[in-house]
């Protein structure tokens, strides 16, 4: 049990900046996704909160305690990696067993703490095998087996899931969210996918070279990002960008694109130059009586729903609608968006223009 | 232009059978996509179709000709495969003009030049002809080698999970690439992966494989709605369909020993109580994790609904589809 507070924190590796003046707070028990694309520090910042890197400058408490400059071994957490470390020439059991055997328990309390792992696991049929033989999911569940059985104060993981086909992946990712809500451990999570960030996660920070783009609930990171890089980055497909130039002062309750007036939360600050009107592909509606006009060229089924990729006067648009909609490839059609959900940005910085919509979301970002 | 027929495919390796009496027709113009886990015989149905293996038992045809006997480079066919497999110390423009100074293709260079430029400017490769390839990205390196497959025009174009290795944004951008690369070409493609996304955006057909036998040939949208099994069920959709005893609702049709439940056939708010076990807000939708009656299942609902765990739920299903004990569907 560990709440985990980051302040400032910055890693360089000679000229190269890792991760610059991050800050960020774990609450005990949480599910915490650390995300990016490879190369945006994400990695770099779990391995400092472990104390396999040393920060440059900044502090990390876990527990209202500064350990930034101390080793891994005094921090009292547990890493699973992408790659699966087992022991090949031990079985199931000893290789759960020796973190305990090596801090010197006794023999009875290690075979009673294993015993227990692989039943939270359910992996008590395979404790007698040898590891060479298993599954990649067995030797998964083994590896976490031997860093649960220390119950540490918190659990970080590198991309555990990284390895295995989709299909699996999913099914694993199911098992450790649930595994983590009976334990109640704070864990920290890497990864580069966002559907697993999002599926996963009880908060997400979402990195971007060396730097933190957001953080918090994956709602409302969805639903209300604070720069063009999450709102791309979030989301299958992402957000549409629809680019445009003009002047939106604060209270504009309307964008103009081309001849369309598109209505949107109020506007708490403006911009002139180069404005973006983002919106999500379910957030669009086809509908003849808007003067919006588009062309459909594709359409991709997908089972519940279907996306439609469209041609419109600002670029492309992709809108997610029911799959029994019928909507064919050259129809040209009107396209709504839903104002309540709008985010219009600067395209000059890439930040999010605050509304009345996500002043609050923002706010604490 | 052409149409590929397998009749009666068998092919075993030792002990293995790797398929078991398939037959399909891929008709001109087609985009199929074979679709199973590892094992169910995706790689060699385009191995026997390539002439890489030759079956057991049975015929392939091309546009009505047997060309069972005839080796992979007879039977005007391209394959790409999920390794790019370039000529690392070649340039971006010879990897691609490679297939064309073929002896059996004698194109003269000038031709060759313009062939290399059109097909790199569809793949957005031009800028990139003068690279080496070992210089590329993992999408580069995958462009110029389906690449490589078009220049020759063959007659149909063989895939082994092309996309599998890169990202998910390129390989969201290269299926609407390759889809119209194919709609533009003409060519029929054969496509196998077993990633159901594939499967669902860019097939006209797919061909559901189980342990060698082709159970289901339909389009994506009919397999989705109308599945012949419980096995044809389960590889499109998600989250994955729910199966669960046929008991456990009133209704079932005699013979039925499972339901199987799509997200959009559970109505919600009327039938019988679940308890909500955890609720996972993927953005565009919501997740919700039921429990009920001693099982689990998987629903969608809005993206902002109010439900948390604990929470209890009325269900009931709508349209379902009902199975036998061997998992056939029950009409």
């Amino acid at each position: 049990m560990a709440q985990i507070r980051i302040e400032n924190l910055r890693k360089d590796f000679g000229d190269f900046t890792a991760v610059q003046s991050s800050s960020f707070t774990i609450e005990d028990g949480e599910f915490f996704m650390l995300l990016g694309p490879s190369g945006c520090g994400k990695t770099t910042t779990l391995r400092m909160m472990a104390g396999l890197e040393l920060p440059t400058s900044g502090q990390i408490f876990i527990d209202g305690e500064e350990v930034g400059q101390r080793p891994a071994s005094q921090r009292d957490i547990a890493f699973v990696f992408q790659m699966f470390a087992l022991y090949p020439h031990m079985n199931v059991r000893r290789n759960i067993s020796y973190p305990l055997v090596s801090q010197g328990m006794p023999r009875r309390e290690v075979k009673r703490k294993v015993d227990e792992v692989a039943r939270i696991l359910g992996i008590e049929n395979i404790l007698g095998k040898p590891v060479g033989g298993l599954s990649g999911g067995d030797r998964q569940r083994v590896a976490l087996g031997r860093a649960i059985v220390r119950e540490p104060k918190a659990f970080f993981m590198d991309e555990p899931l990284g390895a295995l086909d989709a299909e699996f992946r999913e099914r694993m990712a199911e098992e450790l969210r649930a595994l983590h809500d009976r334990m109640g451990s704070t864990t920290v999570y890497v990864t580069h996918d966002q559907l697993e960030a999002m599926q996963m996660g009880d908060k997400i920070v979402l990195m971007n070279h060396g730097v933190v783009e957001q953080f918090g609930r994956p709602q409302e990171i969805y639903d209300w990002p604070a720069t063009m890089f999450v709102a791309n980055f979030i989301g299958s497909p992402p957000m549409n960008f629809l680019r445009f130039e003009g002047t939106v002062a604060p209270g504009a309750e309307h964008v103009r694109l081309g001849e369309s007036e598109v209505p949107i939360p109020a506007l708490r600050e403006g911009h002139a130059g180069k404005l973006v009107l983002g919106a999500r592909p379910e957030h669009i509606r086809l509908d003849d009586a808007s003067d919006y006009r588009a062309e459909v060229q594709t359409v991709e089924y997908l089972g519940t729903t279907q996306i439609v990729s469209l041609k419109a006067r600002h670029g492309e648009v992709k809108v997610r609608i029911p799959s029994h909609e019928p909507v064919r490839e050259g129809q040209v059609t009107g396209l709504a968006f839903n104002p309540l959900t709008l985010t219009v940005f600067s395209g000059d910085s890439g930040n999010a223009l605050r509304s009345v919509a996500n002043e609050e979301v923002l706010g604490h970002g | 232009m052409a149409e590929v027929t397998l009749k009666g495919i068998t092919k075993t390796y030792g002990s293995t059978v790797a398929l078991n009496d398939v037959s399909l027709t891929v008709p001109d113009g087609a985009f199929v996509v074979l679709l199973g886990p590892t094992g169910a015989g995706k790689t060699t149905t385009l191995r026997v179709v390539s002439g890489l293996d030759a079956p057991d038992r049975g015929e392939v045809l091309i546009d009505g000709a047997p060309v069972t006997r005839l080796t992979p480079a007879q039977r005007n066919v391209a394959m790409v495969f999920q390794q790019y497999s370039l000529y690392p110390h070649m340039s971006v423009r010879e990897n691609l003009a490679f297939p064309l100074k073929s002896p059996l293709i004698r194109m003269e260079a000038g031709e060759i030049e313009k062939k290399v430029r059109e097909v790199a400017e569809m793949l957005q490769i031009a800028h990139k002809l003068d690279n080496k390839a070992t210089a590329l990205s993992g999408g580069e390196m995958q462009r110029v080698a389906i690449g490589r497959a078009l220049v020759r025009e063959p007659a149909v174009y063989l895939m082994d999970e092309p996309l599998s290795s890169l990202d998910a944004k390129l390989r969201a951008d290269l299926r609407v690439e390759l889809k119209n690369i194919q709609a533009r070409s003409g060519a029929p493609f054969l496509y196998v992966t077993h990633d159901q996304i594939e499967a669902m955006t860019m097939a006209s057909h797919v061909g559901v494989l189980d342990e060698g036998r082709l159970v289901q040939f339909a389009s994506p949208r009919e397999i989705y709605e109308n599945p012949v099994s419980i096995y044809a069920a389960s590889r499109l959709g998600l989250p994955r369909i729910n199966i669960l005893p046929a008991s456990l609702f009133p209704g079932a049709p005699s013979g039925a020993r499972s339901i199987g439940l799509r997200p959009e056939q559970i109505r919600q708010g009327e039938g019988a109580e679940s308890t909500v076990t955890r609720v996972e807000r993927l953005g565009d939708q919501t997740r919700l994790h039921l429990h009920f009656r001693k099982h689990d299942l998987i629903t969608v609902t809005d993206a902002h609904t109010p439900l948390k765990t604990g929470d209890t739920v009325k269900i009931a299903p709508e349209n379902p589809f009902y199975f036998d004990a061997q998992g056939a569907r029950v009409r």
